[in-house]
């Protein structure tokens, strides 16, 4: 067989069970991949020895017998993961040199799946950002192009979005805070799945917002999205905000039949200056859905609006708060002292060389809005706030509604380097996705289209708490119907 | 709601990040811009309203009181800049 790393899981692991192929040959044909793609820069610490080491194991665990899903199959590790042994920097420059001592569990249920890890993948620093450009690494780029400027493959799980749609790996984990799992996903061609808050713990994944964070996988195809999904996914005692909830079968859920189901359409989402080619996928991602048997309606979800600002509240807030252990004392950089420096100093000077201009602003933003006097005005009215965004989603699911449809972003992939004096600007990428993380909902972005120049456009699909397992039948019905199989031409 | 520059420092003190006095009115600028966002939230009445304290109703669940790790001392240790003789080292805190 042939170019072995632009498989599907599905068809690896099918080809594996048979006898096709092995997860040596499927790792090597990866790693020569990713060897030709550092013009990408989405892989930023590659382990070929660890994965030649762990496809043998997979080969051998698949030979015996009895070997689950993800046992052989190639992936790439978002760098936000803590991986044994194995630099884990969330790209910034204040984990340098950082090793962690023990493996998150979300990459540990992979790895004991059989799953092989590939390297680390490039991000923005500490997940903060839309483009991939805030990370210590330098971007990484999106395998698409159009003319002779670079693209963005969002942020902030570029490096993964990049990487699985060049075909470096069959998959990739990815996080979610605010949409940084569902844009990557839909500027690639790719699909993306957010979980439900609590699905996948968080030990071990470098803390962002707490109450907004998740992780979930990023696939070529939807089909994929369920069976790695599903291995990242169940209980863990060591995250008190995990589920203890029985993972299903999403896979076997995947009927396409979505005859009868009922399908949200926000008109809260229509916004102003929407471009023209995405509110047409959007009708046309209605219609193909009406095709499929649904039920089209339109609904409201009313304080959309200040999904936005409450995050840019509560975001920044728990962000000061998980950042403050990054003080120079118990690992990552510290900054070189100056005479009669104390420990404040020490604190300072680490703390400004060591993070990046984004977080920085995120972390003094998150500062101030729980500072006294100001506690009650920013924080507490956000967290208020969100309390009413949820309160809509549940509206709407309690009045009979299984599945909301909208944009999976306001634009197709950007230009690198474009300058964003305004920092608000760049938040505006998160208009469509932060609600669902807000309300603690399950998410999907699934390709459904290319714009007038021929760049990838996404559809997102929200569904109830929990039942990530038809959301996806819907998502894999739309899949079917949009058809969608372009990828990127090969220029890196 | 506008941040002036010793705003913008007392944040940055606050936050442990040293900012020098040249950058402030960049700083104090993109905060604004920030907080000028933020302030659409003052449009609802949120007089009713609970704030969230968990995104999924849920007990947190309670374990054996009992000790299930430890003894890592090594581990723990292992990416500190500064560790002797068994501890994190630190300039001097106290005179």
């Amino acid at each position: 067989m042939s170019d072995l790393n632009k498989l599907t899981i599905a068809e690896a692991r099918d080809a594996l069970r048979k006898g096709e192929t092995t997860s040596v040959a499927l790792t090597e044909s990866c790693l020569s991949a990713i060897d030709g793609a550092d013009a990408l820069g989405a892989f930023v610490h590659k382990t070929p020895e660890i994965a030649l080491e762990r496809a043998k194991a997979a080969d051998a665990r698949i030979k015996a017998g009895d070997a689950p899903d993800m046992c052989g199959i190639p992936v790439g590790i978002k760098d936000l993961f803590c991986t044994e042994g194995v630099p884990s920097q969330a790209a910034s420059k204040i984990l340098e040199g950082f090793l962690p001592q023990y493996e998150s569990t979300v990459s540990g249920k992979l790895k004991d799946a059989g799953s092989v890890m590939l390297g680390k993948l490039n991000m923005d620093e500490f997940a903060m950002g839309s483009s991939n450009e805030t990370s210590v690494y330098g971007n990484a780029v999106n395998p698409w192009k159009t003319g002779d400027d670079l693209l963005t493959p969002g942020g902030s799980s570029g490096g993964s979005a990049s990487a699985v749609a060049a075909d470096l790996c069959l998959a990739a984990t990815g996080t979610d805070t605010g949409g940084s799992i569902r844009q990557p996903a839909a500027f690639t061609g790719t699909v993306g799945l957010k979980p439900t808050y609590g699905r996948c713990s968080r030990w071990g994944i470098v803390a962002f917002a707490s109450s907004l964070d998740q992780a979930g996988p990023m696939t070529k195809t939807v089909r994929d999205a369920a069976i790695m999904g599903a291995a990242m996914m169940g209980h863990d005692p060591k995250d008190s905000t995990s589920a203890d909830m029985a993972v299903p079968d999403f896979e076997a859920m995947l009927t396409g039949d979505i005859r009868g189901k009922v399908i949200g359409i926000p008109k809260e989402y229509r916004m102003e200056g929407m471009p023209a080619e995405i509110e047409k996928l959007w009708h046309d991602g209605a219609e193909m859905l009406r095709d499929a048997g649904a039920e089209i309606r339109d609904i409201s979800l009313p304080h959309t609006k200040y999904a936005l600002p409450a995050y840019y509240v509560v975001a920044p807030a728990e962000a000061s708060s998980n950042l403050a252990r990054y003080d120079g004392v118990r690992f990552g950089h510290r900054a070189k002292l100056a005479q009669g420096d104390g420990i404040t100093e020490m604190y300072e000077k680490t703390r400004a060389e060591g993070f990046g201009a984004e977080v920085q602003r995120r972390v003094m933003i998150g500062t101030y809005v729980l500072s006294a006097g100001f506690y009650d005005a920013y924080y507490n009215r956000a967290r208020k706030v969100r309390a009413l965004i949820k309160k809509d989603f549940e509206d709407v699911f309690a009045a009979g509604v299984d599945s909301i449809l909208t944009p999976a972003t306001p634009s197709a992939a950007f230009e690198l380097g474009k300058d964003v004096s305004d920092p608000v600007e760049m938040y505006l990428n998160d208009v469509f996705t932060v609600t669902v993380n807000l309300a603690g909902l399950p998410g999907i972005a699934v390709p459904a289209g290319l714009d007038a120049q021929g760049l990838p456009l996404g559809l997102q699909l929200i569904g109830r708490p929990w039942e990530e397992g038809d959301l996806l039948n819907t998502a894999y019905a739309m899949e079917q119907a949009a058809g969608f199989v372009a990828k990127p031409a090969k220029w890196w | 709601m506008s941040i002036d520059i010793d705003t913008a420092a007392r944040v940055a003190k606050l936050a442990r990040i040293k900012v020098e006095d040249q950058d402030l009115p960049a700083l104090a600028g993109e905060f604004n811009a920030i907080l000028g966002f933020i302030e659409q939230l003052q449009e609802l009445n949120v007089d009713d309203v609970e704030p969230m304290t968990s995104v999924t109703p849920m007990r947190l669940t309670r374990r054996e009181d009992a000790v299930t790790d430890g003894n890592q001392q090594g581990k723990v240790l292992a990416n500190a800049p500064d560790a002797r003789e068994g501890f994190f080292a630190v300039p001097k805190v106290v005179e």
